[in-house]
């Protein structure tokens, strides 16, 4: 397995309290493999993946429990300068707005030269010619000419390009993508996850992607696993969980959706808002918006339980899953 | 020479910035807070409760709210509140702590040090350290007071229909502004009050509140744009309200922010300010009791009579660092980013 | 970038030429120009009269001002009370605070931006609130206490310095005196830093470079502090103008024979011509530096140079 976060429980110490944002999160990524993450604002996603990539702010934040093993190896135990050897070159992380992740004031050619110069040690002059090489191959049109120009000169969905540039350099094991085509115009988004899916193929690379839109998902990912208040509730293969989701969060999610066969009919939105995480609900956190909730979703929380029915494993924190699956 | 209102001025802002701050010399610090007001100005815009949900009148008051909330349980802003409701009082009523008049001086005393009922020593013509340094808080309070509102009205007033109306005003007015901030303050005292024989306050407030005005002025300007854009002042333009409706209604109470800190702040190196135009012998006069005069006559026998000097200097301090950390705390609680 | 140039030349000439007829205007209400011609004691009205005449006083002031105007830019800066040539003043002068403000500028750009790097990056540190402290106190303790304070303590009591600069005022001697000078802008720029870096800190594209795998030095010396001094340069820039117009305290308590003391020996005994021709060339300066710090600034921030 390429890499295996174990039990991973992330909090911020804030002035309000403790605020628990990953509690008991397990996922999985082998080589060629893409996994969704997927989950509203606050699910925790987002601070899993950087807890991955060891570019949380601490403090604030803590891990303060569980193991992320990258080919086998703690990352938790390692060094920070051996930590820092990791990123990069090893696993690489594409963030959401290109424009305010890359650097102003540096041009685009300096930003990807420099990985060649900082892990590989290569002079600056054989960096450059390695920056224009990958704004080859991200497909950024006359890359010669603008490999000295500044992020600002690029269009949205051409930053982007240079993001996964970036990310791609010292070709990684492993790539986070945190919601890598948000911000981009909807023609934008295909182009730009067509190549990172391509370029993914291509050097076997494991795929964390990490969104909260559903359409994006289906196209490319092998498996998901749906977050919600900092802990995973379900984890399904792709094609299983549209068809039978076995949480009733993931099918909210689903439900709003909206599809061209619902014409004239109000959308479906859940109710309620995303938990404060100072003060998660007790039981099952999603009880307070989940329209099956019982009594017993109010004071146990569901363990994960494995609700394989076909060759492939999946899992569901429902108590109900049962009724979900199959009602 | 006009030019069009542009609300962001990205090109400018900095330099514009760095003009504002470095133009007041040596009371430069007047402007500590300009920078930050101005980050504070764009925070306030983005502040967590100002969703289109927000009220259009209950904004502001959530706003200032929040930040009581925040002050009480500021030290910094405790102590220094403390500090300037006792000078305050000592103002009005010198007397409760200081029996003494400071104009009565025994020359034999000249320079003597600490003595029973007498703790502070006597001052070169032998008046009482203690009992003018009580008195000259009345004369430092009032110049800062005056001097900041009469900044802040002018200012906020010319700075606020700039930034309101726009256009040719606008333009004019920020020429004037660049005019003012090329010339030093303490340049401009020195040539104003040389000639003023006056022994009030007033020359000195005056002169403060005509080479002061520019810096709140540019601030209030700032603010008002930024208010001015906010989604729900657009929406009570798009519904028709009037122009001093919206004006009273709605952009001053998000925009005076930035100026009451700034002006705060400033509160506080006038108050500098001051002293150093008396230590340059054109502030204010004898009889007047201020700390910068004794400061200023002290000075040539600070060698064998320090104390005459360390005492009101060392109130003059207290005073000024007590309106810069009141500044700066009311600042930290106006700013939401920092929540 | 050239239109920007031309852009701001063209808005400097108004307030250039504002900012001299204020002083201008400033001057005149401060008195009688000729009090001083004549010695101790007032005029006779025959000579006063002539006087007048000779100096164009006798005509309205904006037309004063163009006749003053039209001999700057000839260069004629007019006579001091002591009957030198005002260009002769300055000549001796300008060097001298040149040298001063250079020292100051020093001080602000070694120790202001170092100090607010470090409080920048260990924000809420012991050492982030100490010399946080510390700059509220020199912002709070008036430039004259400090100097007065520093000149009694390093020149008189430990003898570490000479108390009083001697009128050639090299470099060595300046150094008390330039961190005077510079102490209030030392306490800004510091604050300024800090600010800024602590700002940038948590800027999304200094996490890229942290994800990048670059070592720490790097991401804070290449990434963090390249964007976070913009303001803080500019800043810089734009003090040199104000710190030679305010070096008047400065100059007074070290004795230094500067623009600042021409200035105010030109004030006190109530001479136009060298107060207006000094403040003149102040505001060239500062306008000068303004120019310089908005050309800097578009060096320094790409958005600018191709905007």
């Amino acid at each position: 397995m390429l890499l295996e976060v174990r039990d991973l429980h992330v909090e911020f110490h804030t002035r309000d309290g403790v605020a628990k944002a990953v509690n008991g999160v397990n996922y999985s990524v082998d080589a060629g493999e893409t996994l969704a993450v997927l989950g509203e604002s606050g699910s925790g996603k987002s601070v899993t993946a950087q807890a991955v990539m060891g570019i949380l702010d601490i403090p604030p934040g803590k891990i303060s429990a569980g193991e992320i093993l990258f080919q086998g190896q703690d990352l938790l135990k390692l060094k920070e300068e051996e930590r820092r050897k990791v990123r990069g070159a090893k696993m690489a992380m594409i963030f959401q707005d290109a424009l305010s992740s890359l650097n102003p004031v540096i041009s685009v050619g300096d930003q990807l030269g420099e990985m060649f110069q900082v892990h590989k040690g290569m002079s600056r002059k054989d960096s450059r010619a390695k920056a224009v090489e990958l704004m080859d191959r991200v497909r950024i049109p006359a890359a010669k000419e603008r490999v000295g120009q500044y992020p600002h000169q690029f269009s949205g969905g051409m930053r982007q390009r240079i993001m996964i540039a970036m990310a791609l350099a010292l070709e990684p094991e492993l790539i986070i993508a945190d919601e890598p085509t948000t911000a981009l115009d909807v023609t934008v988004q295909a182009q730009v996850m067509d190549l990172l899916a391509e370029l993914q193929r291509e050097l076997n690379m494991g795929l964390i992607l990490i969104t909260h839109d559903l359409g994006v998902v289906a196209d490319v990912a092998d498996k998901i696993a749906v977050m919600y208040a900092g802990k995973i509730v379900e984890q399904a293969p792709v094609h299983e969980i549209y068809k039978a989701p076995a949480h009733p969060y993931t099918r909210g999610l689903l439900d709003s959706i909206p599809r061209l066969d619902q014409k004239g009919q109000e959308l479906y939105a859940i109710k309620g808002l995303p938990p404060n995480l100072l003060a998660i609900p007790p039981g099952c956190s999603f009880n307070p918006r989940c329209p099956m909730a019982q009594d017993v979703c109010r004071t146990d929380e569901p363990p994960l339980y494995d609700v394989t029915e076909s060759p492939v494993p999946r899992a569901s924190a429902c108590h109900f899953w049962k009724e979900c699956l199959h009602g | 020479m006009p030019e069009p209102l542009e609300p962001f001025e990205p090109l400018e802002s900095y330099g514009e910035e760095g003009r504002a701050i470095a133009s007041t010399g040596a009371g430069g610090a007047a402007d500590l807070g300009t920078q930050e007001a101005e980050t504070l100005e764009k925070n306030l815009e983005n502040g967590p409760d100002t969703g289109p949900d927000a009220g259009a009148d209950k904004k502001p008051r959530s706003l200032w709210s929040d930040a009581w909330h925040d002050l009480r349980r500021n030290p910094i802003f405790i102590i220094s509140a403390l500090v300037i409701l006792f000078l305050v009082i000592i103002s009005i009523w010198p007397q409760l702590i200081a029996s003494g008049d400071p104009l009565d001086c025994d020359l034999s005393k000249a320079q003597e040090g600490s003595q029973p009922g007498h703790p502070f020593g006597f001052n070169g013509q032998g008046c009482d350290v203690y009992t003018r340094t009580v008195y000259g808080a009345r004369t430092s309070v009032t110049v800062g007071v005056l001097a900041t509102l009469g900044v802040a009205l002018l200012g906020g007033f010319l700075g606020g229909l700039a930034g309101f109306f726009g256009g040719t005003w606008d333009g004019i007015l920020s020429r004037l502004t660049d005019v003012f901030f090329a010339i030093p303050v303490v340049l401009g005292g020195l040539v104003l009050l040389s000639v003023v024989t006056s022994t009030t306050v007033w020359p000195v407030i005056g002169f403060m509140v005509l080479l002061g005005w520019p810096q709140i002025s540019r601030i209030a300007r700032g603010s008002v744009i930024t208010a001015k854009q906010n989604d729900y002042v657009q929406a009570a333009r798009a519904l028709g309200a009037s122009s001093s409706r919206m004006m009273l209604r709605h952009i001053t109470p998000n925009a005076i922010a930035p100026v009451i800190v700034v002006a705060t702040i400033a509160l506080g190196t006038y108050i500098s300010l001051e002293a150093t135009l008396s230590y340059l012998g054109v502030g204010l006069k004898p009889p007047t009791v201020s700390w910068g005069i004794d400061i200023s006559s002290a000075s040539p026998y600070i060698r064998n009579a320090p104390h005459m000097l360390l005492w009101p200097a060392g109130a003059l301090a207290i005073t000024v660092l007590a309106f810069i950390m009141l500044g700066d705390a009311v600042r930290d609680a106006l700013d939401p980013k920092l929540r | 970038m050239g239109r920007y140039v031309i852009r701001r030349l063209l808005q400097m000439i108004p307030v250039f030429f504002g900012a001299t007829l204020l002083i201008f205007l400033m001057v005149n209400v401060m008195g009688d120009p000729i009090a001083g011609l004549c010695g101790d004691r007032a005029c006779d009205p025959a000579t006063t009269a002539q006087l007048q005449k000779e100096y164009g006083l006798d005509k309205p002031v904006w037309q004063q001002y163009l006749t003053y105007m039209g001999n700057v830019f000839t260069g004629d800066f007019g006579t001091a009370f002591n009957g030198q040539p005002v260009t002769e003043l300055m000549a001796n002068a300008f060097p001298v605070t040149i040298r001063l403000t250079i020292v100051a500028i020093l001080f602000e750009i070694v120790i202001g931006i170092t100090l607010g790097v470090v409080t920048g990056l260990k924000r809420g540190h012991p050492v982030d609130t100490s010399v946080l402290l510390l700059t509220l106190v020199v912002l709070s303790v008036p430039t004259f206490v400090t100097g007065l304070l520093l000149q009694l303590l390093l020149g008189v009591e430990w003898g570490w310095i000479s108390p009083a600069v001697s009128p050639d005022a090299p470099f060595n001697e300046l150094i008390v005196p330039g961190l005077v000078l510079a102490s209030v802008s030392l306490a800004y720029v510091t604050r300024l830093t800090r600010t800024s870096i602590a700002e940038n800190k948590r800027a999304d594209y200094v996490r890229t470079a942290v994800a990048k795998g670059l070592p720490r030095r790097r991401v804070v010396t290449r990434h963090l502090l390249r964007n976070s001094l913009i303001p803080v340069v500019t800043f810089i820039g734009a003090d040199i103008g104000a710190l030679m117009g305010g070096a008047i305290v400065t100059e007074r308590i070290f004795n230094i024979h500067g623009v600042g003391y021409q200035l105010y020996q030109g004030i006190v005994r109530q001479n136009t011509q060298t107060v207006v021709g000094f403040v003149t060339i102040l505001v060239l300066v500062f306008l000068l530096a303004n120019l310089l710090v908005d050309l800097l600034y578009a060096v320094l921030d790409p958005r600018i140079r191709y905007a």
